[in-house]
């Protein structure tokens, strides 16, 4: 048991690794085996981040289960590893989200081997970026979760559809979707990863506690420049690569085309846990290694959070493509993460006034819930696309119509999560969208009324697609006959039943995760 | 005395083509073994001198001096620093995996096996010599097979084209150093060709400054700084599999390698005052390279380019001339090489089979040979400097060593990053993926054991050194220590 707690963290970070190792000698014919074998090594991260849940002192403050190995001594760069309760929540997420889309993945019939490896591979990417205690392994692992999302998208997505681009050359879409999504990210971290070698080489050292206060504490001039104009510099490359990540207008184009093309599973954690990864980071790094210039600029952060709300629900209304739909819901949705941040961001560090205080530290909260709920919803909501056009191979929204009486459980279950997702109270979008705007509110008023504008389109859109699929006319095409549309099957109840059991929690009785959350917020800025 | 181990390594190719050429021809098979029973020695004794290499100590370890010619001053002088150990391990991965790659050759493989082995001993020496006449013996020696194996079982539209160019420009740049180092050995008073007194010869910094530049670019040729760097894509375009990956994988290193020994160590001030020449024609390999690769169309001429840019990034790490810098150009010499000969391998089976290189014609060959398919991409994305991978624990000290000089110069290179992932990304799919031409099917045959295990000995290298960059870096880090303190300062 010493052991175990000792290395809790490497444990859930590394387990992965290790499955998709052994799958690597599994024959690639015994496709069952494969699948299970995956299934079953995802749910050890799980077991253990459950763990770790119950272990997580949340009333102690600062990191816990902290591991420190060395990697790269030339550059002084350690495996630092542990949690708070913002990485906690956001572990635990990633932990869940991956078994179900693996077992979503169990209608994958090509290739699934190299598949299920790529996706451990994945899940190890990503734990790695909300556990990383040095900016170094942060970047590592940054990077290291672009490639498996690559090839899901490029191997497994969807063989349909051309993209036309300049000069007329035709290109098939995934390849075009998941290219644009490589070269976007890339791109976008291009400037962090010169920020981090500037950082590395200033303080000899990449491990992220002792950079907060050094960097902090940086005064006179770097290189030459004044250390405000570096550090202006410095904040605004960390959050264009972040912001690319979330995805933040105007740097979210990628992510239409990326969920479009993607495989269900793909989907289901590029939204739930990938975009986390951006938002993750603003709140990790961001906030705590610029302070000042996140105040400076926290009106701009807003405009971009509110330009996302408003634009992501007109353009999600606009779309006749289901998952398209979908996908820019997460724009949408993923703005009001930014906007709670972008009010914290507002307030600053140190600010005597105790009732802008109050309303920042609930807007944090409402931020991290968001992530939290989004991950939920949108995985929900993308696994329903999936299994609707697994059975129909088509996702035009004029193509279905009146399908309620046809698929009932399917139906419920698919309008209960677009509640969720819409804000409607009793379910857990609704908490953390509150909470946001609440905290917000008194901060950036303009900016916040702004955003309520656009929380009405969601509504609008999420009913657009309701009516659009389950209600209306029925199209008889999917009535009878070889088209004969057939229920949801048991393992894809299986997939959406945490989903649903975890949206009703929070939206119950969200104090079991706020107060794990709450202390972090606190703590972080 | 100790066992001489640097003869045994220098010698066994030597000997090894010798006893080669006493095989009938018609006796492949036999040739193959003893072929590889040679490059299986040399590489365990390369991973032996490797890892008994006491880093504690550091210096230059495993010393062999033999009189050759006193009266010049002249001596068989070996010995090994944490800079070279690595590329001593490098040559000997690199002819291991390059006689795997070549037993389906069928054209006169006992010449081609002996002229491989004599280039074979020729680098080994380079890396091995503390002589500075002996460093120039061995590099001729390195540099003249490779006009026989290019020109003799090249590919046939430009591989006498090829062949001259690259013989050309390498003689033209090693006269040009041998003219510096000349100019040393009568300037220092010393009447020795040891690099080892030649260190503390103190020549004054006018004479640095003026022949710096002779020795340094002169080497640099091999390297394939920009703009001499052309003669680099056509010559490994034209060589046959295992000697592109000797080319680029090991043959470069010796430029850059002979660059930095004879030009940084020996005249440091030198070095010094024309850093900023150095740093601006590296930082054009590195951002041209990568644009230029991007257009090609052949694919060996893609990787061809690809190294011209990945070199530029050692070329880069020495100009910074800091401890992380050089410590990462010391590693990103062994990441690349070992890179590239693995791209050029995975190059020549695609080539092998499908009878052309024409990107735009191949297609799908991931079914037909995943392992390669796989293994190609590992190395691209090493050459994307992607964390994870050796590319990524060479390219980010370098990174850092120029923004301890030259901030400006690190943001532009770093462009490089964007457009390497572009273009391997783009050649992977084109070349692995997508659906393969009706011509192909049914005739793209297996890949052979021997072939796999090579790839899989190459990944094993790129990702072990990319999860624990300990077991290299160290090394060069005694290495850089040296230099530094030649350096001055630090």
């Amino acid at each position: 048991m010493n052991f175990l707690s000792s290395h809790l963290l490497t444990l859930i970070l590394f387990f992965p690794v290790l499955a998709a190792l052994v799958i690597l000698f599994l024959p690639k014919d015994e496709v069952k085996a494969i699948r299970w074998t995956a299934l079953v090594a995802s749910l050890v991260p799980f077991g253990l981040s459950v763990l770790l849940w119950m272990r997580f002192d949340s009333s102690a403050s600062g990191f816990q289960f902290v591991e420190q190995y060395p990697w790269y001594e030339a550059i002084h760069s350690t495996l630092h590893v542990g949690v708070d309760g913002l990485s906690l929540t956001m572990v635990l997420l990633t932990t869940l989200l991956t078994p179900l889309a693996i077992l979503a993945s169990f209608s994958i019939k090509e290739r699934v081997k190299a598949y299920m490896i790529l996706f451990l591979l994945l899940e190890t990417g990503m734990l790695g970026v909300f556990l990383a205690l040095d900016l170094l392994i942060f970047f590592v692992f940054w990077e290291i979760g672009l490639v498996p999302m690559y090839f899901l998208i490029n191997q497994w997505g969807s063989e349909k559809g051309e993209r036309v681009l300049w000069g007329k050359v035709k290109m098939q879409a995934r390849n075009y979707a998941s290219l644009k999504f490589m070269i976007y990210t890339m791109a976008g971290s291009l400037g962090l990863l010169l920020a981090i070698q500037m950082l590395g080489v200033l303080f000899q050292t990449y491990d992220l506690p002792s950079l907060y206060l050094k960097w902090n504490a940086l005064e006179g001039t770097v290189m030459g420049l004044p250390v405000a104009t570096v550090k202006a510099i410095a904040f605004w490359a960390f959050v264009v690569a972040f912001a690319v990540k979330v995805p933040v207008w105007p740097f979210h184009t990628w992510l239409p085309d990326a969920h479009t093309e993607a495989p269900t599973a793909g989907s289901m954690i590029l939204a739930g846990v990938l975009l986390k990864l951006g938002a993750y980071g603003f709140l990790r790094l961001v906030l705590p290694l610029y302070p000042a210039e996140a105040q400076r600029f926290a009106g701009a952060l807003a405009f971009l959070a509110v330009m996302a709300i408003v634009f992501g629900a007109f353009a999600s209304y606009g779309q006749t493509d289901f998952k398209r739909l979908v996908a820019y819901s997460s724009v949408n949705h993923m703005g009001i993460v930014l906007l709670g941040i972008a009010a914290a961001a507002k307030v600053g560090l140190n600010n005597p006034d105790v009732a802008l205080n109050l309303s920042k530290n609930i807007a944090l909260n409402g931020a991290v819930l968001q992530m939290f709920n989004h991950g939920l919803s949108a995985a929900g909501m993308f696994f329903l696309v999936g299994v609707i056009y697994e059975r129909t191979h088509t996702r035009n929204l004029n193509d279905f119509g009146g399908l309620f009486p046809l698929v009932p459980i399917y139906g419920g279950i698919l309008l209960f999560t677009s509640m969720a997702s819409l804000g409607l109270p009793g379910l857990n979008g609704f908490v953390s969208e509150f909470l946001v705007v609440r905290g917000a509110w008194p901060i950036l008023t303009v900016y916040t009324a702004i955003a309520m504008l656009g929380l009405l389109f969601t509504g609008a859109y999420i009913l657009k697609s309701i009516k659009q699929v389950l209600h209306g006319p029925l199209n008889e095409h999917w009535a009878h006959g070889e088209h004969r549309l057939t229920e949801i099957n048991v393992r894809e109840i299986v997939v959406m039943a945490p989903l649903m059991v975890l949206m009703l929690m929070i939206g119950i009785w969200p104090a079991w995760i706020l107060d794990v959350i709450n202390k972090a917020v606190m703590m972080l800025f | 005395m100790q066992f001489p181990i640097l003869s045994v390594i220098v010698f066994t190719p030597m000997a090894a083509a010798m006893l080669i050429l006493l095989i009938k021809s018609e006796r492949k098979n036999e040739i193959r073994v003893t072929a590889l029973a040679a490059a299986s020695l040399a590489l365990l004794l390369s991973l032996w001198v490797y890892f008994s290499y006491d880093k504690a100590v550091a210096g230059y370890q495993f010393v062999e001096k033999y009189n050759w010619m006193p009266m010049l001053g002249i001596s068989l002088h070996f010995g090994v620093d944490g800079m070279s150990a690595p590329l001593v391990l490098l040559t000997g991965v690199v002819m291991f995996t390059g006689v795997l790659i070549s037993w389906g050759l069928d054209d006169r493989p006992r010449e081609f096996f002996a002229f491989l082995f004599i280039l074979a001993s020729g680098v080994f020496g380079v890396f091995a010599s503390l002589d500075l006449f002996m460093l120039f013996f061995f590099y001729e020696i390195a540099v003249f097979p490779m006009y026989l194996l290019i020109s003799i079982w090249g590919w046939i539209k430009t591989r006498e084209y090829a062949a001259m160019k690259l013989t050309l420009y390498l003689f033209i740049g090693s006269v040009v150093s041998l003219i510096g180092a000349l100019v040393m050995y009568w300037q220092s008073g010393l009447h020795t060709f040891d690099m080892l007194a030649l260190e503390q010869a103190a020549f004054s910094p006018g004479f640095q400054k003026l022949w710096f530049p002779f020795v340094f670019f002169g080497f640099a040729v091999l390297g394939g700084i920009f703009p001499f760097h052309n003669w680099s894509p056509d010559g490994h375009v034209a060589a046959p599999t295992a000697v592109s990956m000797f080319h680029a994988g090991v043959l470069m290193k010796l430029g850059a390698f002979a660059a930095l020994r004879v030009g940084i160590m020996l005249l440091p001030e030198g070095a010094k005052s024309w850093s900023w020449l150095i740093m601006g024609l590296a930082l054009v390999n590195i951002v041209y390279g990568a644009f230029i690769a991007m257009v090609q169309t052949d694919f060996k001429y893609v990787i061809g380019f690809s190294s011209v840019s990945h070199m530029g990034l050692v070329m880069m790490g020495f100009s910074t001339l800091t401890r992380v810098g050089l410590t990462g150009a010391g590693v990103q010499m062994f990441s690349h090489g070992v890179m590239t000969a693995l791209f050029f391998a995975a190059v020549g089976m695609v080539y092998d089979r499908a009878h052309t290189r024409d990107i735009p014609r191949l297609g799908g060959m991931v079914k037909p040979m995943p392992l390669v398919a796989v293994a190609f991409i590992i190395g691209g994305l090493v050459s994307m400097g992607m964390p994870g991978f050796s590319g990524f624990v060479a390219e980010f000290p370098i990174f850092m060593g120029i923004w301890q000089v030259r901030p400006l110069v690190a943001i532009i290179a770093a462009i490089s990053i964007i457009v390497t992932a572009a273009y391997i990304m783009l050649v992977i799919r084109r070349v692995f993926f997508g659906s393969m031409p009706a011509e192909f099917e049914g005739h793209i045959g297996p890949v052979a054991v021997q072939d796999k295990v090579a790839l899989v000995f190459l990944c094993v290298i790129m990702i072990g050194l990319g999860l624990f960059p300990s077991l290299m870096v160290p090394w060069v880090q005694t290495g850089v220590q040296h230099l530094l303190s030649l350096l001055g300062g630090a």
